[in-house]
């Protein structure tokens, strides 16, 4: 590869949006939503529950098939940490299986990647047994063992405690600077997250406002869908809103 | 010695417990158990079928079955009806349907018996040539999908994410579960089939804790169950396709057994 062409692969887009929306049983899940993300950035989406965070990065991933507006992804090397997976206690699967669901793995790379999210001992233990922590960082530990172009983090650190969330907060900001890769990071751990990211889109089944992240946490939008004090980034999550959802996520009392 | 006619029936069933035994597994992964059911009631349709047409009923029975399996699955995506009320909408009107053809097949009498519980006793050399090479193709083809199919099975949007096609290895492996319930169906019959699915996966389960190693047992069991069967019903004079599914259920009782040792050490 000419360094030339490694400098466009440097700026390269991996995967692109253009107002895409999923219409279904009625309603919009998601609608009219457009971002890039670029390699070794970091993009965040944040927003009240419901509001189309796991949607868009499924838009993103392919895993949405009927929907409206464009995808266009340019990485077929891609790691996703899910928001839930379950397994079925008929299933018998352990760490290291899990490893390698969908790329072969030698040891070496699957201690490796165990070892950077701390959990190497529990490389033999059954995955039904693990806790929710540790669930989650066998989950991050697998996205990144292949050095994906992207990777998808659907938040990623729930169950884990808190220092732990810093912890590996950091190492995803440590992967991304290493392997150079985009992420596409969901969250509602608005003041951990914000700092290391370089862009952040706030839905709320539109996107409300977007942009970097001091823009974002002063934007009028933002601060209406999570109250003032969401301005000051540290602030825990709390957030009151401009009008209401009923049960089945329509808008009410606008 | 024994007689000829023994020999081939072990052939035969040591052909089928070795391609049942990781099928299986995915079955009971994938809680198709039921669907396993509708396949086969789907099977007998497609007996009469070749008894009206003249063709042969393994392939008549693996395109009806294929068929069945493929509009189920067009169905799960286009109604809003739960997937165990589909499969008994097509489990029933399938079987219902084929009885029916029957009806009008008064020109040719058979085994209707036969096709329920199987005569693995009646094979023939050319059966045997089928069981064994369609066997071997279709754990060549699993061999294949084993890495997507596996992958969806854990997580469909994973292996969706990740690139694996999960869709096309569902389809695939739905297929598949035709074509073994085609070759097989002579031999066990439409309704012991599902039982050669579950049961020796289900032992297996108690016995494993990974994935390949609850492959292993389940053929393993699978093999023991024919070999058991087989001989017992020799012995005994007892139906052979039953007494096969009774030697399953007998090592999955002992694997309970072992289970609940396993489970006390571990506490």
């Amino acid at each position: 590869m000419s360094i030339q062409q490694m400098k466009n692969l440097d700026k390269k887009i991996l995967v692109q949006l253009e107002n895409v929306g999923v219409f279904q049983n009625n309603k919009w899940l998601v609608e009219d939503v457009s971002l890039n993300v670029e390699k070794g950035k970091i993009v965040t989406l944040i927003g009240p529950n419901g509001s189309g965070k796991t949607t868009t990065a499924k838009i993103a991933l392919g895993i949405h098939k009927n929907i409206k507006g464009k995808v266009k992804k340019f990485t077929d090397k891609i790691g996703y940490v899910p928001q839930k997976i379950s397994i079925d206690w008929t299933l018998p699967i352990r760490v290291t299986d899990f490893m390698q669901l969908t790329h072969n793995l030698n040891e070496n790379e699957i201690e490796n990647a165990l070892n950077l999210t701390g959990v190497k001992n529990l490389k033999n233990n059954d995955l039904r047994n693990l806790s929710g922590g540790e669930f989650q960082r066998v989950l991050i530990a697998r996205a990144i063992s292949k050095k994906p172009d992207l990777l998808v983090l659907d938040e990623p650190v729930q169950g884990v405690d808190f220092k732990g969330e810093i912890a590996l907060y950091e190492l995803i900001k440590k992967i991304s600077d290493k392997i150079n890769c985009g992420i596409l990071l969901i969250s509602h751990d608005l003041h951990v997250v914000m700092t290391a990211t370089d862009y952040v889109v706030c839905l709320n089944g539109h996107v409300c406002c977007s942009g970097s992240p001091t823009a974002v946490a002063n934007n009028k939008e933002y601060q209406k869908l999570f109250g003032d004090r969401a301005s000051t980034i540290l602030s825990v999550y709390e957030h009151s809103h401009d009008h209401t959802h009923s049960a089945d996520g329509t808008i009410k009392n606008k | 010695m024994f007689d000829d006619f023994f020999i081939r029936a072990l052939i035969a069933g040591i052909g089928i417990a070795l391609v049942t035994g990781p099928l299986g597994c995915f079955i009971i992964w994938r809680r198709l158990a039921f669907f396993g059911d509708t396949l086969a009631h789907s099977a007998l349709l497609g007996v009469t079928l070749a008894f009206t047409f003249d063709v042969s009923i393994a392939l008549s029975v693996f395109i009806v079955s294929s068929i069945i399996a493929l509009i189920l699955l067009k169905l799960q995506k286009n109604t809003k009806l739960p997937g165990d009320a589909l499969l008994g909408l097509l489990a029933h009107s399938s079987l219902a349907v084929g009885l029916v053809v029957i009806g009008f097949l008064s020109f040719i009498r058979f085994d209707i018996m036969g096709f329920l519980f199987g005569d693995i006793l009646a094979v023939s050399t050319s059966d045997l040539i089928t069981i064994w090479i369609g066997g071997a193709i279709i754990l060549l083809i699993l061999k294949i999908i084993w890495k997507p199919l596996f992958a969806s099975t854990v997580n469909y949007d994973l292996a969706q994410a990740e690139g694996m096609s999960p869709e096309k290895a569902n389809a695939i492996f739905t297929v598949l579960l035709a074509a073994i319930i085609a070759i097989s169906i002579k031999m066990v019959g439409l309704l012991l089939i599902t039982g050669m699915f579950i049961m020796p996966a289900a032992m297996a389960r108690n016995l494993s804790n990974n994935p390949k190693q609850m492959v292993i047992f389940s053929i393993i069991g699978g093999l023991l169950s024919v070999l058991i069967g087989l001989f017992s019903s020799l012995e005994l004079n007892t139906a052979s396709g039953p007494s096969i599914i009774t030697a399953a259920l007998f090592l999955f009782i002992l694997s309970l057994i072992k289970f609940k040792k396993k489970s006390e050490l571990k506490q």
